[in-house]
């Protein structure tokens, strides 16, 4: 039963067509913005395969003699398949049936760089495609955000932007506090014809607005995990507490480019990872928006299956990601890992195209058209209840 | 008509040549000699200025490229050429371990001022922002390398080599030791390899993407091993042991290659010079690579650069005398880095200080950790240094060089000076935002206190040297200012209202 594909190739069952004309062509002008979207991204590409370990796959064992998740060890979750032990504390979200594991989650002819990798999930573009902005930019430009939001996509805690790149209305931001007594050195300002003034410009008219609209502080009685992705988790918390709306936020932890001595660096990531979504869940609780809120990990390939000889793992593929919220069905999504079918570079096969994932949260969750942000159809998957 | 067109076209493109010729020869005015200095080094005084105006556009850039120093002038610390101790990190105590990661940091952060105090105080910019953009090139990163002595030796070689031969230096960099350890060259064993190094080596360092394939990685990571480390003095070692001797095939060529004999064959591809050039384009020149104009000279440089077997002044000089970078529509269309918004304003506000540790944290903070590029890709740079964070950053650091001008009420004592929110409140709250600055203790704290105390800014003294606010203008930004200034604004508030001006993040 855990084995089933829940992916939905008929496009007849996707939640636009089903609503009537009326509401269809209300929603063509603006999306459910009221829904919020926090990704997380895992920098560097983490290791899928001890992530949620298919235990019960001897091949596993075999590729990963000195690395691979011992069975006592695995947070099981089915009969094949369980939590590295540092997702732990995300047990409790599983067996509420709030989080959803796509599992083989990547994209035809993967690339193994890093930086094109990444490139190619934050534009949503094809493997052989070069696309200058990102994904969540080119939705905000078709479906503006409503006037009164405080920015369409704020990203905590990183310099670079991702998804949002060259979003109409994009901020970055470190903490909330920070960002509202430095916003007095920004000044609205019109359009230049010099790209990168105007670049700077827009920052500015961003910041203005961003700074408009972060009214409140929210005293959260959530423990926040110490340390940086804590940190984010508490910023991120406290912009979604705000009675001006955003509509994504983007958070990132990194350090899972884990070529040598792996299973301590993983081991850590991992429990930091979990740590912080669970207090980001406790907070969203704590404000009332757990039940509009859906988080999705991503990291730009997987790693390889078969351990190297430092102790790590070189470059892969398809790994699984983690969609949760209050709304979320929880469950295996996707296809299994498919160990004993791995290329001739030794990776695995991907079984859902990560723009799946992002016509879920266009199409479902925003309702908002996938065309202009996605080359070609992509129907989604049904993990979102009513 | 066919022959009329083509007698126009030729003469067209003679008029054309007449004209870049004449502007060759022209004398460089103030403004020129400006964007020169300024696209070639930081930010320049009137006086660097007035060495330079006068001179033509050869004169000039062959006047930059001769003199470019090859070594720092600045006294590294004591312990660059101490023998490195292999850390055994796993039988510490937890305070050992605390300690070690104490004295990691602030040798780290020794390191680094060392290398600002080169960058604030160089005769000859260009050796530095080149050091730069090597390190930036060929990153490894203190953060995984952890031998502060290695990162030091691999700094001393980009800038032996920055304005050198390029070919060299890749050969060089390959068996640097920071870089053996940065992309795990001594993990590469034969039978068992570590594709790390040869995937970089090709789609950063020399072809770009797209211009191999997966096969040529796995095969040229097997050419790679044996290239190891003494682990004691961490020189650069050859362990014949570890070397696979069988017969490798890469980028269409098949031997017995080893290390070196593969990146000759990477040198020999056209590919590698148009990558190289096309990035120093984006650092001197444009972001745009792309529109006909543009392209055409990159190829025209990248042809010269292969032509001279890589030496780096051939193909600089071919950026700094081309009509592209002279443009007027080229002027103003480049982000200042951190590093050159930071030292560019202390060198040419004339900032004065003791320890240039806070400038190391300024960068740092608006995100550009000197040693720590973010990943092997390096910085990004171009308009993705500004983001609402890092503007807002960057007016704050102008804004408290304002609040340090030595007009203002002197105070010496330093609680007061980090109550006021100046310079010196670069504190904990902030540093620790910086990978290890947490970790310097009180006293490496207490030092960045003393150390922001120290900078002071004399603002009457500056601006004195012009006549009104139109030079003063000119000497600030590159184009008009983008916000309107009030025609009373003078002095002091003029020269703030100029530096937090969006046209000042501009070169």
């Amino acid at each position: 039963m855990n084995r089933r594909i829940f992916l939905q190739a008929a496009a007849g069952a996707c939640a636009l067509s089903a609503l009537p004309g009326w509401a269809q062509s209300a929603l063509a002008g603006g999306g459910n913005f009221g829904n919020l979207l926090i990704l997380v991204e895992l920098k560097g590409a983490n290791d899928g395969l001890n992530t949620v370990v298919p235990f019960a796959d001897s091949t596993y064992y075999s590729l990963r003699p000195r690395i691979g998740v011992k069975r006592e060890e695995v947070v099981q979750l089915s009969e094949r398949a369980g939590f590295h032990p540092g997702l732990a504390p995300l047990l409790p979200l599983w067996k509420s049936g709030q989080l959803a594991i796509i599992e083989s989650v990547g994209y035809p002819n993967a690339n193994l760089s890093h930086f094109r990798s990444i490139e190619i999930w934050d534009t949503a573009s094809g493997a052989n495609e070069y696309l200058h902005d990102g994904w969540l930019a080119r939705a905000f430009a078709a479906n503006p955000v409503p006037k009164g939001y405080l920015a369409d996509g704020v990203v905590v805690g990183s310099n670079d932007m991702g998804p949002i790149e060259n979003a109409p209305r994009s901020v970055a931001l470190v903490n909330t506090e920070q960002f509202l007594r430095q916003a007095k050195f920004a000044e609205r300002g019109g359009y230049a014809k010099n790209p990168a003034l105007n670049h700077i410009l827009q920052v500015e008219n961003n910041i203005v607005e961003a700074a408009a609209g972060l009214n409140g502080h929210f005293d959260f009685k959530t423990q926040f995990p110490a340390g940086p992705f804590g940190n984010q988790v508490k910023t991120a918390a406290q912009v979604a507490a705000n009675k001006s709306g955003v509509a994504a936020l983007r958070l990132s932890l990194g350090g899972f480019d884990t070529h040598q001595n792996q299973p301590n660096t993983h081991a850590n990531l991992m429990k930091t990872l979990a740590e912080g979504l669970v207090a980001l869940q406790a907070s969203l609780q704590e404000i009332g928006r757990w039940n509009n809120t859906l988080v999705m990990t991503y990291s730009e390939f997987g790693r390889r299956p078969r351990e190297n000889q430092s102790g790590g793992t070189d470059h892969g593929t398809a790994a699984p990601q983690f969609v949760m919220g209050g709304r979320i069905k929880g469950g295996f999504y996707g296809q299994a890992p498919q160990l004993a079918r791995l290329d001739g570079n030794g990776n695995l096969p991907y079984a859902v195209d990560f723009r799946d994932l992002y016509a879920t949260v266009l199409e479902r969750w925003w309702g908002v058209p996938t065309q202009g942000v996605l080359g070609s159809r992509f129907a989604g998957i049904d993990l979102i209840r009513a | 008509m066919r022959i009329l067109r083509a007698t126009l076209g030729g003469l067209s493109v003679l008029v054309l040549l007449g004209l870049q010729a004449a502007a060759q020869a022209a004398p460089l005015g103030a403004e020129d000699a400006r964007h020169l200095l300024t696209r070639s080094g930081f930010a320049p005084t009137d006086g660097e200025v007035r060495q330079y105006a006068g001179l033509s556009r050869d004169e000039a850039v062959d006047r930059l490229l001769r003199g470019a120093r090859t070594e720092a002038k600045t006294q590294p610390p004591a312990w660059v050429n101490e023998e490195f101790e292999r850390p055994r990190v796993k039988e510490m105590s937890p305070e050992e371990r605390k300690e070690y990661q104490r004295a990691l940091a602030v040798r780290g952060f020794d390191l680094r001022a060392w290398w600002m105090s080169e960058i604030l105080t160089t005769p000859t910019p260009l050796t530095e922002r080149m050091t730069l953009f090597w390190h930036n090139h060929f990153v490894s990163s203190l953060q995984k390398v952890r031998v502060p002595q290695a990162m030091y030796r691999q700094n001393v070689l980009l800038r032996r080599c920055a304005l050198g031969n390029f070919g060299a230096m890749l050969h060089a960099v390959a068996k640097d030791p920071a870089m053996i350890i940065y992309l795990d060259s001594a993990t590469n064993r034969k039978g068992a390899p570590n594709e790390n190094f040869a995937r970089e080596v090709m789609e950063l360092f020399t072809l770009g993407e797209g211009h191999y394939s997966e096969q040529d990685i796995k095969e040229a990571a097997r050419a790679y091993t044996g290239w190891s480390l003494e682990p004691r003095t961490v020189d650069f070692k050859w362990r014949p042991f570890f070397h696979d001797d069988g017969v490798k095939t890469v980028l269409g060529k098949s031997g017995n290659f080893d290390g070196d004999a593969v990146l000759d064959i990477l040198l020999a591809q056209p590919a590698t010079a148009e990558f190289v050039v096309k990035k120093m384009w984006m650092e001197f020149v444009s972001p745009d690579t792309e529109t006909p104009a543009n392209r055409a000279e990159i190829q025209r440089i990248a042809a010269q650069f292969r032509g001279s077997h890589y030496e780096i002044k051939t193909a600089l000089s071919g950026i700094f005398n081309s009509p592209r970078f002279w443009a007027p529509e080229n002027r103003a269309v480049l982000v200042k880095s951190p590093v050159e918004l930071v030292a560019g304003a202390v060198r040419q506000l004339g900032v004065g200080y003791g320890d240039p540790l806070p400038f190391v944290y300024a960068t740092a903070s608006l995100g550009q950790n000197l040693m720590a590029p973010p990943n092997v890709r390096g910085w990004p740079g171009g308009d993705v240094w500004i983001n609402s964070t890092t503007l807002l950053g960057r007016k704050q650091f102008i804004e408290r060089l304002m609040r340090v001008d030595v007009m203002r009420e002197p105070s010496n004592d330093l609680q007061s000076l980090a109550a006021e929110g100046g310079m010196n409140n670069m504190r904990r709250n902030e540093g620790e935002k910086i990978q290890g600055a947490g970790r310097l203790g009180a006293e490496g704290r207490e030092r960045l206190i003393r150390a922001a105390a120290s900078i002071q800014v004399d603002s009457q003294k500056y601006l004195a040297q012009f006549s009104g606010p139109l030079p003063l203008t000119q000497s600030l930004l590159p184009g008009s200012p983008a916000n309107p200034l009030p025609t009373d604004l003078a002095g002091p508030p003029l020269l703030k209202a100029l530096l937090l001006d969006p046209m000042y993040q501009l070169k």
